[in-house]
């Protein structure tokens, strides 16, 4: 059975200052590393004899407006089924360069959830074969999961926001 | 005279062109976006080199209806009605995974009556998943009879669910902190005609099936995946099992007390429509002793955990007593505290890991809510395990896979 400080340690040897903001939330080994890193990362962590961490269960970005500079977070949800273990790593981004390498190369169900994220955050995964809109229809011209898009027509003022939610 | 009559007879017929010219070209096959042979709305583009699939390219989100977004605005409690409209066949597994996600968030521990009644209606909502998936993949390869037969069952393990929630589809079933109500007289009555009735049923529909010729002609070896490829499409659920990993949520992070019941996790070997089928199969069987062992053991006690400021109370009470009002009020306006938190939670649903990735920052309404839904990271694998099979065979992989447009599209 592997331990959250075990797996963080190890990561931490091997790539030093990239990795940062270890934490682990309601028992799962959350942190954070830079998009250069995060394919060698990946990888890394596929690789290893005994980690095994080799499915990848989920990929979703969450957008922060208010957080200048780290605009965009990119969560990738790995499992290891040998170890039962689970981790997740975050990638923070600018609003500016919203770019990020492609695990597509790694596990092939990157693909749709990368198109997904790509849909619905505009977040650009470099190196992806086939970057389309996947949801929504192809001629629209923004990506309706930002905060910037309310749910709401803002035009309405029968739903007052104390009343009727965020 | 007879050369005359020969030259009438040939008058109409085209001149001689020498042989037949052979083009070496594809068809394009639209099967969708509405086709009777698919069970939902689907798209695939296929390239067909006569009735061999050359390659297929896919269309989803036909039913996109932006739960995420949604979620963003709904209090915790109004979110399970989405969750229902999800995978459909099974909602009360959905519910419930969303139900525990938030219990996780908010550290309510769940009495054990409260857990074993849930335990009893996902594993309904299991066998009526799998009903439909498998019945329907009888109907597709051409025998009806299994589906009418099975089908009759669905209706009542939604009659069950009736008498649990009021609602039979889209069942919003359960609460944040336990179930709405404890299980009556008639429900409890009902399940027990359910675990008599239903294996005879089950076991005349896999008479029809499991070892018909016609049926075993038409789904062994066809769609066949392996377990490396399954793992690395994300495969998880019964697909994947049917590819030979024994991944199953239920016992790898057991929730809801899980761990207390005995059972066992049927797998395949080749990854194809027939081990799918087979798989489901036995999976119904195992639900089957899952319910028997939770309704003999069910505890006594509670059917909501106690934490007055989250669990909407009883509406009797919420007319007599002044704290039930205050929170019930509360709730329904979504002023709950809840806690700034990430937590990501995960059932075993109908299809596989369904995860529930939610992100409080401490306001009335999720910050962001992702659901990993199985269906739409497995069905990226559809056109890989067509290629090289006839139409008619991808009609039944589609089937075997139980791709929900609901939950494909979310």
């Amino acid at each position: 059975m592997l331990t959250n400080e075990e797996v963080a340690q190890t990561i931490i040897n091997q790539f030093g200052e990239s990795v940062r903001d270890f934490d682990d939330p309601y028992n799962l080994l959350t942190f954070s590393t830079t998009r250069e890193n995060i394919i060698p990362l990946i990888t890394y962590l596929k690789d290893h004899t005994t980690y095994q961490v080799s499915f990848l269960t989920d990929i979703t970005a969450i957008h922060y407006p208010d957080s200048p500079g780290k605009e965009f977070c990119v969560v990738y949800h790995l499992h290891s089924l040998i170890n039962n273990f689970r981790l997740r790593i975050k990638v923070y981004l600018t609003a500016e360069d919203i770019h990020i390498p492609t695990a597509t190369t790694l596990y092939a169900s990157a693909n749709w959830m990368e198109r997904e994220t790509f849909d619905l955050f505009g977040v650009i995964f470099d190196g992806h074969p086939d970057l389309r809109r996947i949801l929504n229809m192809e001629e629209m011209d923004y990506h309706p999961m930002r905060k910037e898009y309310p749910l709401e027509d803002s035009t309405r003022e029968d739903k007052i926001d104390a009343l009727f939610g965020r | 005279m007879v050369s005359e009559d020969l030259d009438i007879a040939n008058k109409n017929l085209p001149a001689e062109q020498g042989p037949v010219q052979y083009v070496n070209e594809l068809t394009t096959l639209n099967l969708g976006p509405t086709h009777p042979a698919t069970h939902g709305i689907f798209q695939n583009i296929l390239q067909m080199d006569g009735e061999k699939i050359v390659s297929g390219e896919q269309t989803v989100g036909y039913i996109h209806r932006a739960f995420e977004k949604i979620a963003e605005r709904r209090p915790f409690y109004q979110i399970t009605t989405l969750t229902d409209r999800m995978n459909y066949c099974s909602s009360p597994i959905n519910n419930m995974g969303w139900h525990m996600t938030v219990e996780k968030l908010l550290g309510i521990d769940i009495p054990k009556r409260a857990q074993y009644i849930r335990v009893i209606m996902m594993e309904l909502a299991r066998i009526a998943d799998h009903i439909v998936c498998n019945g329907i993949l009888g109907a597709d390869a051409g025998a009806l009879t299994g589906f009418t037969y099975v089908f009759q069952e669905r209706e009542k393990i939604y009659d069950i669910y009736e008498e649990i929630c009021g609602a039979r589809l889209t069942t919003n079933m359960g609460r944040i902190g336990g179930m709405e109500r404890d299980l009556s007289p008639t429900a409890i009555r009902k399940i027990r005609e359910f675990l008599v009735r239903f294996p005879k049923v089950l076991q005349e529909f896999e008479n029809l099936f499991n070892r018909n010729r016609i049926f075993m002609d038409r789904v062994i070896n066809v769609g066949s995946i392996t377990a490396e490829r399954a793992l690395s499409y994300g495969f998880t659920g019964p697909n994947l099992r049917a590819a030979g990993v024994d991944y199953d949520v239920r016992v790898m992070n057991p929730y809801s007390s899980y761990d207390d019941f005995e059972f066992d996790i049927p797998i395949g070997q080749n990854g194809d429509t027939y081990d799918r089928y087979m798989v489901r199969s036995e999976e119904m069987w195992q639900s089957l002793r899952i319910i028997k062992q939770a309704m003999d053991n069910l505890p006594e006690g509670s059917y909501y955990a106690d934490a007055p400021q989250y669990y909407l109370p009883p509406k009797q009470e919420v007319y007599k007593n002044m704290e039930a009002l205050i929170y019930h009020f509360k709730i329904v306006m979504g002023e709950i505290d809840a806690p700034v938190g990430e937590v990501y939670h995960a059932v075993e649903g109908g299809n596989g890991e369904l995860g529930f990735y939610l992100i409080s920052d401490g306001g009335r309404a999720p910050y962001r809510l992702h659901f990993r839904r199985p269906c739409f990271i497995y069905y990226q694998a559809y056109p890989e395990m067509c290629k090289g099979l006839t139409l008619s065979d991808a009609i039944i992989i589609m089937s075997s896979m139980n791709v929900i447009a609901g939950e494909l599209d979310a």
